[in-house]
């Protein structure tokens, strides 16, 4: 029960953090880039559905972020559509995307599923980069409109974007704990431990692997429509390679399969980048290290590994009673 | 009830069971004996539709199941507890259970009740409850196996080595329980090596030897079978 009571106080006053934040730190660039780890961590939440509670690793995530983000931009600058109904569009059509690149996708495994994916993604990146007439190609597509208001409520400000992007933040967040703790998650983790083993219990796996690809795009696809919406110019590097791999260093750092680690992770690491942003691209030679000391020594990730020293410390209690009883 | 004809299964050019003939009559207990790699668990999957058949078929209740997906399978009333007792380590007992009501999950009323059934056939899963099953002895895993696959109400459940790596005592108790459960109605065909104390509930068994079988009969018959002797009885 205390343990509830605390993890309770420890997200109340985590939310109570962020909200007052901007208050603390009134310099406009902290709130800028508090703003964009938010908006990566709604992309890597959606990974982490697929790759850490279902077990496959997919590596088109920054290419449905950038089907998002392009589908908000080109609705509005293009389409003209109004901001809202394009930012509600925006990551259905990356689902749409989602199911039918997951129904041809999922018939791989493992690796397969791996490359699969990575080649998808890169295609999508082609696509965006040459399909001039329709994306702008290099040249990037400008004049995203900011979050219309509503009513009193403007997002134009960073203020207002950075507390627009936090509710979203929540929203999935909350989304996400339900489903991990629904039969459908349980479901995509049972997938995870072993897709035999699942099948013979009578579970539908492509149906739930589907299930669970989708989602991870449409989080995509939010994260994408947020994205577009708050830098207000997006680029086909957006959609490139090295996208998927910052992702992917954030879960794996944070925890895969873990609730908080994608939240974790993305902060932690845009932290130390700010931190060591004085040694430009050679951060790159702390990182790669580091990450590779982080998955051999400790592949839980962050919370991974707190979560296994929880349960060692639990294991270790139960024992010490259990000898005095006797 | 469950008929295999001529069923065979190859592994890439590796021929895993050939030409097998089992029948199942609603009620019996079925057992399959035979050595590790005799094709017994390979049958399993086969009917379980994880392999399909090179040629031959599978009928249930008189319908071909070859072909059918898994969860269909499932669905119709075959379900199979895997050897090693595979279960979800990181969720609780319960949640185990679950997951294995999966086919019946729109219909909780029946899940209250096949889940009341398991906890009254296997008592110490119902103390265990909240606990995570890997924490569970090999025992009361087993258990947890068996009770998992009743969770979705089978009327065929095909039983893979439930006595691997159990103690004496606790293996005549798993028995005791199989027994319990065909008396609730549930056919059961059963793989095993611990052809003695197999036999002893049978009502049919089958010797598996390199893939096809070949020996068939009444447990009494087999028991008199000087080659199944030698080779399960060590007599």
């Amino acid at each position: 029960m205390r343990v509830i009571l605390n993890k309770k106080m420890l997200i109340v006053s985590l939310i109570v953090l962020a909200i007052l934040f901007p208050l603390f730190v009134p310099n406009q660039y902290y709130i800028h880039i508090l703003t964009l780890a938010f908006i990566w961590t709604i992309a890597v939440y959606g990974l982490n559905l697929i790759s850490g509670f279902t077990g496959y690793l997919s590596l088109a995530q920054a290419g449905f972020f950038a089907i998002g983000a392009y589908s908000l931009g080109l609705l509005t600058v293009k389409a003209g559509m109004s901001f809202w109904l394009a930012f509600i569009l925006a990551p259905l059509i990356t689902s749409i995307f989602g199911l039918l690149i997951g129904l041809v996708a999922l018939r791989t495994k493992e690796h397969f599923f791996a490359i699969y994916t990575l080649c998808v993604g890169y295609i999508i990146y082609l696509v965006i980069d040459k399909w001039d007439r329709l994306t702008e190609g290099v040249r990037g597509l400008m004049g995203i409109p900011s979050p219309a208001d509503i009513g009193p409520i403007s997002f134009s400000t960073p203020l207002g974007q950075y507390y627009f992007v936090f509710v979203v933040l929540l929203l999935v967040i909350f989304l996400v704990y339900r489903i991990v703790n629904s039969l459908t998650g349980r479901s995509f983790i049972a997938i995870r431990n072993s897709e035999q083993l699942a099948q013979s219990l009578g579970i539908s796996t492509m149906k739930n692997k589907l299930t669970s690809f989708v989602l991870s795009t449409f989080f995509a696809g939010v994260a994408g429509a947020l994205y577009a919406s708050f830098i207000r110019f997006i680029g086909p590097e957006i959609s490139y390679t090295t996208v998927v791999f910052d992702l992917l260093t954030y879960m794996i750092v944070g925890g895969i399969g873990t609730l908080s680690g994608p939240l974790i992770g993305t902060l932690l690491i845009v932290w130390l980048s700010q931190n060591l942003q004085f040694l430009q691209d050679y951060r790159m030679l702390v990182f790669g290290p580091l990450l590779t000391m982080l998955i051999i020594f400790s592949p839980g990730g962050i919370v991974g590994s707190f979560h296994s020293w929880q349960l060692k410390r639990q294991e270790r209690k139960r024992l010490n009673t259990g000898s005095l009883n006797n | 009830m469950l008929e295999l004809r001529g069923a065979t299964v190859n592994y890439g050019n590796f021929s895993a069971v050939q030409q097998a003939d089992i029948s199942v009559e609603e009620g019996d207990i079925v057992v399959l004996l035979g050595a590790n790699g005799a094709g017994k668990s390979t049958t399993f999957r086969a009917i379980s539709g994880l392999v399909r058949l090179v040629s031959g078929e599978i009928l249930f209740k008189g319908d071909s199941i070859d072909g059918k997906s898994p969860d269909k399978i499932v669905q119709m009333g075959i379900v199979q507890c895997a050897e090693d007792r595979k279960l979800f380590p990181q969720m609780s007992v319960e949640q185990n259970l679950m997951m294995g009501a999966y086919v019946h999950r729109k219909n909780k009323k029946q899940i209250r009740k096949s889940l009341e059934e398991v906890y009254e056939l296997f008592p110490i899963l119902y103390d265990k409850r909240t606990n995570f099953a890997h924490s569970l002895s090999g025992g009361q895993q087993q258990m947890l196996a068996i009770g998992r696959a009743l969770m979705s109400k089978p009327k065929v459940m095909l039983l893979d080595e439930p006595s691997t790596g159990l103690a004496p005592l606790v293996v005549e108790q798993m028995f005791k329980s199989i027994q319990q459960i065909n008396n609730n109605g549930t056919t059961i065909l059963l793989a095993e090596q611990n052809a003695k104390v197999a036999l002893s509930i049978a009502t049919k068994g089958y010797v598996y030897e390199n893939g096809s079988i070949a020996v068939e009969g009444k447990p009494k018959e087999l028991f008199s079978n000087e080659k199944v002797r030698k080779a399960y009885l060590g007599a």
